[in-house]
């Protein structure tokens, strides 16, 4: 594969990829929260690079991304993200605080922050392992807090190296306190393939 | 002028570069490890500003967009800017961004795009003799930035801190 040229079934394929890695993640982050979570129907998008930036809703949107680099039969990332007031209800509910959330994070937040974002990657990535009998390692948690734009172009860089299309599998979180939360898988090119091929395409 | 006109802000999107003559403004929003190098002619108020995603075209393989490389777009921003009547003997450069986002443990310092962008537009623009005047390049957090071509004024915007103004 020389680009990301995908057709139709290769695109239900890392939908349902996306789609029970997710469902495993929700199940974490709603034991974790002892909630309920809701998730999206994955979207499987093929972007240009430009817009990457503007996916969350703007490029100065203040979000949380929690970043883990993949080793293994599987290369690239997977980045966890939630808006600023998402990341402090989430945190707060993680751990048992109610009523005013201050405007910065605390360092037991922070590490609080990275935690979900291990667990929900860990579960995500679990089921991903599972379904394609691929070796997956994920690194520790990296947390950034900054402006969505910023946080994007990790991802941004990684596919511009290969060309002009990023290829996204995005879900997304949500419990009835319309906390919102995004992740996305971002293999390589080579890794790609392995996933389809491990499942038969 | 009367006081009916409006300036517009031009907005740099990724990978992309502009131009801008005074009154109007460029901007780019949300620089992470990217770089945001502008030109300046004082003389004649013509801005240039390109938002450069990675260093160096000869190692990309598809490497077609010329804005997105620190070396390929700052030969083109210059070129369009000479097109609008800019002299390359008055041109000045100001550059803000190539931050690293996520500081990891394994990485190497190689490995650090933000920093290879920004080393990467100096030693373009040192090969085309254009002096760099100012930076704010670096450090872990994001920028946005706005460029004045009334007076070259390069603003720069991150969360949690103060506007800087080079």
């Amino acid at each position: 594969m020389d680009d990301y040229s995908i057709g139709d079934i290769q695109y239900d394929v890392l939908k349902e990829v996306g789609n029970i890695g997710a469902g495993n993640a929700a199940t974490a982050l709603a034991q974790l929260l002892q909630t309920k979570v809701d998730m999206s129907v994955p979207k499987v998008e093929l972007l240009d690079i430009e817009n990457i930036s503007s996916i969350l809703g703007g490029e100065e949107l203040i979000v949380a991304g929690i970043y883990l680099t993949l080793d293994g039969d599987i290369n690239g990332s997977v980045m966890f993200l939630l808006n600023k007031d998402s990341a402090h209800k989430l945190v707060n509910q993680l751990m048992g605080l109610t009523g005013d959330t201050g405007e910065e994070f605390t360092e037991m937040e922070f590490s609080a922050l990275q935690e979900i974002g291990n667990i929900i990657s860990g579960a995500y990535l679990a089921s991903l392992s599972a379904l394609t009998n691929l070796k997956i390692q994920q690194s520790i948690p990296y947390l950034c807090i900054d402006m969505a734009g910023a946080i994007l172009d990790v991802p941004a860089v990684e596919f511009g190296t290969q060309g002009d299309k990023a290829l996204f599998i995005q879900t997304r979180f949500g419990d009835q306190e319309s906390m919102e939360g995004y992740f996305f898988l971002i293999p390589d090119l080579k890794s790609y393939d392995k996933i389809l091929k491990s499942l038969g395409f | 002028m009367d006081g009916n006109y409006m300036d517009i802000m031009i907005k740099v999107g990724m990978a992309d570069l502009n131009t801008a003559i005074y009154p109007n403004a460029l901007t780019t929003l949300g620089l992470g490890s990217c770089v945001g190098v502008v030109l300046y002619d004082p003389v004649k108020k013509i801005g240039g500003m390109a938002h450069v995603m990675l260093p160096d075209s000869t190692k990309i393989r598809n490497n077609e967009n010329k804005a997105k490389f620190a070396d390929t777009a700052i030969d083109l921003l210059l070129s369009n800017m000479l097109k609008l009547g800019a002299s390359k003997e008055r041109l000045i450069a100001k550059m803000a961004g190539g931050a690293q986002m996520f500081v990891l443990k394994t990485e190497l310092d190689f490995m650090n795009v933000g920093k290879r962008n920004v080393e990467a537009s100096k030693q373009k623009l040192k090969e085309l003799s254009i002096p760099l005047k100012a930076e704010d390049t670096g450090l872990n957090y994001g920028r946005t930035i706005e460029f004045y071509t009334e007076n070259g004024e390069l603003v720069i915007k991150a969360v949690g801190r103060s506007i800087t103004v080079i």
